[in-house]
């Protein structure tokens, strides 16, 4: 384990954080391709991690750490949505193949290309649905410095031992903005750790021993031939049209992060005793709404705040949480609802309520009114 | 020794090209006396790409057109471990995926491409590629296919593959496969064959050798005499976090509450390392500190802003919608931040005097800051503003300037005496 420095008070950014803390969760390559607001990640990761490789494009840079987690890596990267749109379908492949991998979605304000210097909260909805299926991966997003070294600690972690790739999700603001802030506070970290194959059977890939997660053996071991498949495939990683094994397959990935969702559920309740309504906010929002809680309750009214660092696949926790209340108030920064529609659906109930904004920062007033209504 | 082949029928239509490819790989890596085990075989998606159930290799089955651009990840991951790594792809997935082709011959990755070229994309019904031949009749084009294919060897081997060959689909390919297995770095063999059930019935009574004549694109053999490149898996042990400056607080005089300073100039101006000057001297006197910035995506030109707070206690929101002072030094900087000194109805703005300022409720200060130098008007102002508000001490500021690596390049001295001044 790797002491955080003694250091003390410093000011830094949230991506030297983000990288600093993935390397030492044990990724150990990075493929880049450059875009606004993921340079600064980029740029660290040339000092810190092992591997390091530009990549020409970023549906390379997918297929590149595809290939680099095949032998035992695991890879990062870094992208914003014009990118990441780009590596959906690899993405997918990674996610059928089983491989560990994390991507860290830099979210900017959209749509296309937008505005490459905003910061925005606008491709949840997009994370929600991109695996053809309807299936879900694991996306994790921190809020605030401590926050963001956790959260993407532990993307490296969980996509290790899940096999897996995970999105630590985050905006603009959070990887550049710079602030003084005291290195004492950071937890240890500790390296992930992939499930290896140790049997004496010969190998299947995708066996559904391990809870569910199949052991791992690199490409290329002299022990037992590995057949890696991204179409629908039987145990072994056989190509099938539709057979039974081959769908029971599918449906052991179909419940992959949801059944290991108490192993990476992480997020901050703040409870007050006798508060009937809840704000629920997540990232770069998180910091509006921790504010407007506090000018809340200096008025003397009572409100609590749900933080979630998972956001999916949505842990069944939230929904106890928010039974509770009679009001919520859900702020992102965006104009739909995103994660609102994600917790209550389409058309949301009666007592949700929901901040928003494109192309700025939600401030805390605006949080604060729609509490107060 | 095991063998390659795992079973004796292959799954393809019969007379298929694609069986004389998967036999003669299989062929040539035996004569090699290759363990199965030290081969990773990537099929693309197509016809060529149902092979890997037919394998006792390690097998990787992607996706359409990026079976190059995985096996060049493996190739990287491996560590110079003496493995073969060969790719099966069609000419559909060659041309869909035609960039990974360069870039792994630019790399000189050690790995094979074997391109099962059918002159259609066989899968889905016999359409048109990139690789078709002028004149060839496909499923799409009925009258023959009116352009010419690319020339996809010239663009492996100008790329820097270490070989590349052109063969004819058609009796013993052994030797040329072995020869680009054995080669050392990025090796393509695009092997010319037929597709009996969409190009030889389309196409009838037209003979393999005659079609690649008339084509133009005849067998041969490209070489560049490189070294494979082997990457580099550097033990990093930089810790990101130890190159941080650290700040030592030597004296506490916080402001009592937090305050906002929106920063704007133009780009190109030092706008964001003056605010970043004025945040360490912030944190020197004790104070927390959050700096945004804020920029067009051209670098270089228009504004540039940074948002700076100063706060007596943690700062859980850096946002700032309507500040306690502005420092506007350009014309391109007012710009940007025209609407917060509007809205402003207190507080302070320190403006240069070129600049014509909206009404608004803030007291103004201004000064000549642009006689500094336009590279030092901000730092210049931002004296000024510490000296007139109090933020910040000005000896905590000037001190800071001294100590950073912009002090040899702005007049500091001069900086003071007009402040004081
Ligand atoms: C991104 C994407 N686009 C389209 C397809 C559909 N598709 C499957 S196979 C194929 C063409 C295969 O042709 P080729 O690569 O020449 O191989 P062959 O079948 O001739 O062996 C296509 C277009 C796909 N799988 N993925
Ligand atoms: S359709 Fe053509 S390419 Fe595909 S297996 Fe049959 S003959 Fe071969």
């Amino acid at each position: 384990m790797q002491k955080a420095t003694e250091k003390q008070t410093v000011i830094v950014d949230g991506s030297r954080l983000v990288t600093e803390a993935m390397a030492r969760a044990g990724a150990d390559a990075f493929i880049g391709y450059p875009i606004t607001p993921a340079n600064l990640l980029y740029q660290y990761s040339g000092r810190r991690m092992p591997l390091f490789l530009p990549a020409p494009d970023e549906i390379t840079a997918l297929q590149w750490m595809s290939g680099l987690a095949a032998t035992g890596k695991i890879p990062v990267t870094a992208t914003s949505f014009p990118g990441f749109a780009l590596m959906i379908e690899s993405i997918n492949m990674a996610y059928m193949m089983e491989l560990p991998m994390v991507i860290v979605l830099v979210q900017r304000l959209g749509p296309a290309t937008g505005t490459a210097t905003c910061g925005a909260q606008g491709d949840l909805g997009l994370l929600r649905g991109m695996i053809s299926g309807g299936y879900q991966l694991p996306v994790l997003c921190g809020d605030g410095f401590e926050g963001s070294w956790r959260l993407s600690s532990l993307a490296v972690q969980i996509a290790a031992r899940l096999r897996t790739p995970v999105v630590y999700l985050t905006s603009k603001e959070e990887m550049m903005t710079r602030k003084s802030f005291n290195l004492a506070l950071l937890d240890d970290i500790s390296a992930a750790e992939v499930p290896m194959y140790t049997g004496k059977d010969p190998y299947r890939s995708y066996d559904k021993a391990g809870k569910g997660v199949p052991p791992f053996l690199p490409v290329g071991n002299n022990r037992w031939q590995v057949r890696l498949n991204a179409s629908t495939h039987d145990r072994d990683g056989i190509l099938q049209h539709s057979t039974r094994e081959a769908l029971d397959n599918t449906m052991r990935l179909q419940d992959k992060a949801p059944g290991h969702i108490d192993q990476f559920t992480r997020y901050e309740y703040d409870r007050e005793e006798g508060a009937s309504t809840l704000v629920i906010s997540y990232g770069i929002t998180a910091g509006a709404a921790r504010e407007a809680v506090y000018n809340i309750r200096e008025s003397g009214k009572k409100v609590s705040l749900l933080v979630p660092g998972t956001i999916l696949p949505v842990p069944p926790g939230y929904y106890d949480i928010t039974d509770r209340y009679e009001r919520v108030v859900v702020a992102e920064e965006n104009t739909v609802g995103q994660l609102a529609g994600i917790l209550f659906g389409g058309r949301l109930p009666g007592k949700v309520h929901t901040v928003g904004a494109a192309g700025r920062m939600i401030v805390s007033d605006e949080i604060k009114r729609e509490v107060l209504i | 020794m095991n063998t390659i082949l795992k079973k004796a029928v292959l799954p393809y239509c019969k007379g298929c090209g694609h069986d004389l490819v998967a036999r003669n790989t299989a062929a040539a890596l035996e004569q090699m006396g290759t363990d199965p085990l030290d081969v990773i075989v990537v099929t693309d998606i197509g016809c060529h790409g149902i092979i890997d159930g037919c394998l006792n290799t390690h097998t990787v089955h992607g996706l359409h057109g990026r079976s190059v651009a995985i096996g060049a990840g493996m190739a990287m991951g491996l560590d110079g471990q003496a493995k073969k790594i060969i790719v099966f792809i069609g000419d559909g997935g060659s041309t869909i995926g035609l960039q990974h082709i360069l870039e792994a011959a630019r790399l000189n990755l050690d790995m094979t491409v074997v391109v099962h070229n059918n002159m259609l994309y066989g899968m889905t019904g016999g359409q048109t590629s990139g690789l078709t031949p002028c004149g060839f009749r496909t499923t799409t084009s009925s009258e023959g296919n009116p352009w010419t294919g690319y020339d996809l060897c010239a663009l492996a081997h100008t790329s820097g593959a270490a070989l590349t060959s052109r063969v004819t689909g058609m009796g013993q390919i052994s030797g040329q496969l072995r020869e680009a297995f054995e080669t050392p770095g990025f090796s393509l063999v695009e092997v010319i064959e037929i597709c009996p059930s969409y190009g030889v019935r389309l196409n009838p009574g037209k003979k393999l050798r005659q079609i690649i004549e008339e084509s133009g694109r005849l067998p041969g053999r490209w070489v560049n005499n490189r070294e494979p490149f082997l990457i580099k898996q550097g033990e990093k042990t930089g810790n990101l976090l130890e190159e941080l400056e650290a700040i030592k607080v030597d004296h506490k005089s916080p402001p009592g509450k937090p305050v906002s300073i929106v920063v704007s100039g133009s780009a190109g101006e030092g706008i964001q390392l003056a605010a970043g000057i004025m945040a360490t001297a912030a944190v020197r006197s004790g104070c927390h500190v959050t700096q945004k910035g804020s920029y067009p995506v051209t670098v270089g030109v228009g504004f540039s802003t940074a948002e700076v707070i100063i706060s007596p206690r943690p700062v859980i929101f850096h946002g700032i919608d309507i500040p306690d002072v502005v420092v506007v030094t350009s014309g391109d900087g007012l710009a940007h931040c025209k609407r917060r000194i509007k809205a402003m109805k207190r507080g302070t703005v320190f403006a240069d005097t070129s600049l014509e300022l909206p009404e608004t409720g803030a007291a103004v200060v201004r000064q000549d800051f642009r006689s500094a130098g336009i590279r030092s008007a901000c730092l210049f102002a931002l004296f000024r503003m510490s000296a007139d508000t109090g933020i910040i001490s000005l000896g905590t500021l000037h001190r800071t300037v001294l100590e950073s690596r912009l002090s040899p390049k702005v007049p500091v001295d001069k900086i003071m005496e007009m402040v004081k001044g």
